[in-house]
């Protein structure tokens, strides 16, 4: 990238000086591009299990794979996409972009920052040699219930505690420091109400990250603790509840769940502006919204546990309190609608990926609110209709928002103009093939599929069938896109960009010079 | 009852949203013959809760297209008229807190109206009082066993798809995946009350006619009802994951009249008399093998494979282990009482003296394992060994 070529003259040359200077960078765009790499990484990975998933789903009957390394596939896949890749894409975005946008030099802690990313390729270089190590690898869902993940737990399972802790300790680190840069470096002029909205949501997550982090840490270090230690916090027989593991583990994941979509929503609330050429629609309302939706995520986590056994009381509650979580959801996505009402519109790539974004990530939303509905969740619970839902909020949700993302920004990261024309593929054939994949699933699950099963009865054919055709489209797709991303960043040609690349880009980021230099607004700019 | 007056509660709707997506599903099933027995939706169901649940679901489905028609709507209007290629200048106009405040409220209210009949039918689902029948439900790794607590009756119900069917050696029958050797059986017209536990892991037991699904939580038990309209079988499925052969332990529930049900219970009364017998009769060692293999196959190939090759080290390869070649005591041992701290569970409670002795014999002389000469052990060993 050009900012590298700009110091590649007072930096030293060679393999080990190109190792030292990645391995010890405190710049937040460097270290944004190892966030971004390392979950482009992770992506392949955890793709590649997924193909593994739909393939042996193809049809009835056991073809590939043993079920019980079928469960390892969908464990680790399941862990992997989460930590590995919608988590650090975010984080390296904020990297990026959060400096930029508030016209801050760096992030406010940038030792704490290296450290942050650094400690992620080992944590998931120890979750995956659990792959290659004697015996199965964690094979109970990238849930972890007790008493499978404890008493019947292979003893790789300890590997995925000690790397969960790594990750929570990566992502705590990284959340204070986003905090603190925003809290602390905005420049004069930059008041909380003029933040861009995307920088609102990350503050927003990092606390949710600070608030639930230690608490997973907590639930698999009683796992640990169950294992190792003689305690019986999940054991029945010794005085313990299995359920309570499961009670620690939602309340951590439902914020997780926001964790994973608000830096989406902040996304895509810069780019349809930009290419609606119009204001963002209640700009208020919107960090709001934001807000509302991230103090709902603390009170609704039981909903994930409505066939569990909890009393009626506890079920009204949580099926009052999620269906609540629809209003501040339903403000944003009218808004979004209300900022491309009477707008001006293009369709760049990722203008197109922020409009998938808004229908498939509401289409998630509605079967969100279906499970809310504790009677019907009696049928939905833990069938294909769930992971139909989380799929869409996931894929062309989180997924979607971070393709959009990168075709934004990648211009002004590098000083090239993405190829539009490989993009626009990428797009529709991402956009087609995930509903392919991820449409029948609810069909699936309504006729009674349910989930994390290796094989399947007959009736569930042909739509198994559909949606493997359709995974393997997508996971080929993703392909180009890696393709044309990698083609930009190492290109020699340049495209002498303006400093504001997209014709209607608002925001101090596009102030600076295109390709930004490794060293911005080392001077605060005026913000008016 | 209070279940059936909430079912007429919206029925209208159900009416309307059914005709809406019959009209879709015909008109799919017409242009494209091929997708007519495409299964697309929930099933209304065999229980007063059932159709509750469905009736909700259309419901909550409909407002969910209804409000999706029209936001989307709303934004291809957008994209297609407001386009900059077209000429479109942008309006500047980015707030409007009457409007935003009116699209807060008004889907609040649906919630509000939809959370109603929500609740009318979470506290039917609760209510498991004057029950009739009372079954309870006890999840193993991977079976289930099913407890008539007043009738005395108590059996194992295992997944009855053959091995080859599995591994694609044999082409698969209807209800592959979804039979079982000895299924659930239930009167129609009675309230049944199941009480819900688990032996070792979290299980679900879940049968979507009977819009029942409740986790099996060892330690724990948990509460649910039915009460089936029309005699029929009924199928369903483990849906909490349960380990490597959790897709592999269906359940089966044949709802009969209550005379038949009746003959049914004393049936099984008769047949337990004829097992203790059995215990006490000596087979040959031809008899022991063949009744072996059925009996090995069907509880134990699972996880020790068909040629008891095993998936170690979690379950041990059978052939030529300490166990099946040493002496005869600690073989019945582990079996009948298993190993604390592995997957094999204490089979003397769930299996007979006669297929246990069968399964012994079997596992003693298959796959070579009768080099120094396996041996043969009788249904009274078996009996003995548990006595101690």
């Amino acid at each position: 990238m050009s900012e590298i070529a700009e110091h590649t003259g007072t930096r030293k040359k060679g393999f080990f000086a190109w190792i030292a200077r990645w391995l010890f960078t405190t710049n937040h765009k460097e270290i944004g591009t190892l966030y971004l790499v390392l979950s482009g990484i992770m992506l392949l990975v955890g793709g590649s299990m997924a193909m593994l998933i739909r393939a042996e789903l193809f049809i009835p009957g056991l073809q590939l794979v043993q079920p019980d390394f079928f469960n390892q596939m969908t464990t680790m896949h399941g862990l992997i996409m989460v930590f590995g890749v919608v988590m650090p894409a975010f984080v390296g975005l904020a990297n990026w972009m959060i400096p930029m946008m508030i016209g801050a030099p760096d992030m406010a802690l940038p030792r704490l920052n290296n450290w942050s990313f650094w400690i992620l390729p080992f944590a998931f270089t120890i979750l995956s040699s659990t792959l290659f190590l004697e015996g199965p690898a964690p094979n109970f869902g990238w849930t972890m219930y007790a008493p499978l993940s404890t008493t019947f737990g292979p003893a790789s399972t300890d590997y995925l505690i000690f790397s969960v802790h790594l990750m929570g300790i990566s992502s705590i680190m990284g959340a204070i420091n986003v905090i603190a840069t925003i809290l602390n470096l905005r420049a004069p002029g930059m008041k909380m109400m003029r933040l861009p909205i995307f920088v609102w949501s990350w503050l927003i997550t990092a606390f949710l990250l600070i608030a639930v982090m230690p608490v997973l840490a907590g639930a698999v270090t009683m796992m640990l603790m169950d294992r190792h230690f003689g305690t019986s916090f999940f054991n029945a027989a010794g005085g313990g509840d299995p359920l309570l593991f499961q009670h620690i583990f939602w309340f951590f994941g439902h914020p997780e769940v926001y964790i994973m979509i608000l830096p989406a929503f902040g996304i895509i609330s810069e780019i349809l502006p930009t290419f609606s050429r119009k204001p963002i629609f209640g700009y208020k309302f919107m960090v709001y919204a934001i807000a509302c939706i991230a103090f709902l995520s603390f009170i609704v986590w039981a909903h994930h546990m409505f066939v569990s056994g909890i009393p009626m009381a506890a079920e009204l509650f949580f099926m009052y309190a999620t269906m609540l979580i629809a209003v501040p959801t339903g403000v944003k996505v009218f808004n979004w609608v209300s900022t491309m009402f009477k707008g001006s519109l293009t369709f760049e790539t990722p203008m197109l990926f922020a409009i998938a974004f808004v229908i498939l990530f509401t289409i998630g939303g509605f079967t969100g609110l279906m499970l809310a509905i504790v009677p019907a969740d009696y049928q939905y619970h833990d069938t294909y209709f769930v992971v139909g839902h989380f799929h869409y909020v996931l894929v062309p949700g989180a997924l979607f928002s971070i393709f959009a993302a990168i075709y934004y920004w990648l211009p002004k990261w590098t000083g090239r103009m993405y190829n539009e024309r490989l993009g626009k593929w990428h797009f529709w054939l991402s956009a087609i093939s995930v509903n392919i994949t991820f449409f029948p699933m609810h069909f699936l699950g309504l006729t009674g599929m349910p989930r994390r099963i290796p094989d399947y009865a007959l009736q569930f054919t042909d739509f198994n069938m559909i949606a493997s055709i359709g995974a393997f489209i997508f996971g080929l797709t993703q392909l180009l896109f890696l393709y044309n991303v990698v083609r930009t960043m190492f290109s020699r040609r340049t495209d002498n960009l303006p400093d504001n690349v997209w014709e209607g880009a608002h925001g101090l980021e596009w102030t600076l010079p295109t390709p930004a230099p490794a060293h911005t607004f080392a001077l605060p700019p005026e913000v008016k | 009852m209070k279940n059936k007056t909430c079912g007429v509660r919206f029925n209208w709707l159900s009416r309307i949203s059914l005709s809406l997506i019959g009209c879709l599903v015909g008109l799919l099933g017409h242009v494209t013959p091929a997708f007519a027995d495409l299964k697309l939706n929930m099933l209304p169901g065999v229980t007063p809760l059932s159709k509750d649940i469905y009736d909700l679901h259309m419901v909550i489905l409909l407002i969910c297209v209804f409000i999706g028609v029209v936001v989307f709507g709303v934004m291809f209007y957008s994209i297609i008229k407001h386009r900059k290629s077209k000429g479109a200048i942008p309006a500047q106009f980015h707030e409007n807190t009457v409007v935003e405040m009116t699209w807060a409220i008004i889907p609040l209210i649906i919630l509000v109206i939809m959370a109603i009949p929500a609740t009318i039918v979470i506290r039917d689902m609760h209510d498991t009082a004057d029950s009739e029948v009372t079954i309870k439900i006890t999840g193993y790794q991977w079976k289930w066993k099913y407890e008539y607590l007043d009738q005395g009756i108590s059996y194992f119900s295992n997944l009855s798809t053959p091995y080859s069917e599995i591994h694609n050696e044999k082409p698969k029958n209807k209800w592959y995946l979804l039979e079982v050797d000895k299924p659930m059986v239930v009167p129609v017209g009675e309230k049944i009350r199941f009480l819900i536990t688990s032996n070792d892991v979290i299980h679900s037991w879940w049968v979507p006619t009977l819009g029942v699904k409740k986790d099996a939580v060892p330690g724990f038990i948990h509460e649910a009802w039915a009460k089936v309209d029309k005699p029929g079988t009924y199928r369903g499925q483990c849906t909490e994951l349960c380990g490597a052969n959790h897709g592999f332990m269906p359940i089966v529930v044949i709802a009969k009249s209550k005379a038949e049900f009746a003959q049914w219970v004393a049936q099984q009364h008769g047949d337990k008399a004829k097992q203790v017998v059995a215990s006490d009769k000596s087979y040959s060692k031809d008899e022991l093998m063949k009744m072996g293999k059925a009996a090995y196959d069907k509880h134990c190939a699972v996880c020790h494979k068909v040629d008891g090759s095993g998936m170690p080290p979690a379950f041990p390869a059978l052939k030529n282990s300490p166990v099946a070649t040493g002496p005869i005591a600690k073989h019945i041992d582990v079996v009948v009482k298993g190993v604390s701290g592995t997957a094999m569970q204490a089979f003397g409670s769930q299996l007979s003296d006669k297929d246990l002795a069968a399964i012994i014999t079997y596992e003693r002389n298959a796959w070579g394992n009768n080099k120094g000469n396996g041996g043969m052990v009788q249904p009274s060993d078996v009996k003995a060994a548990k006595g101690q």
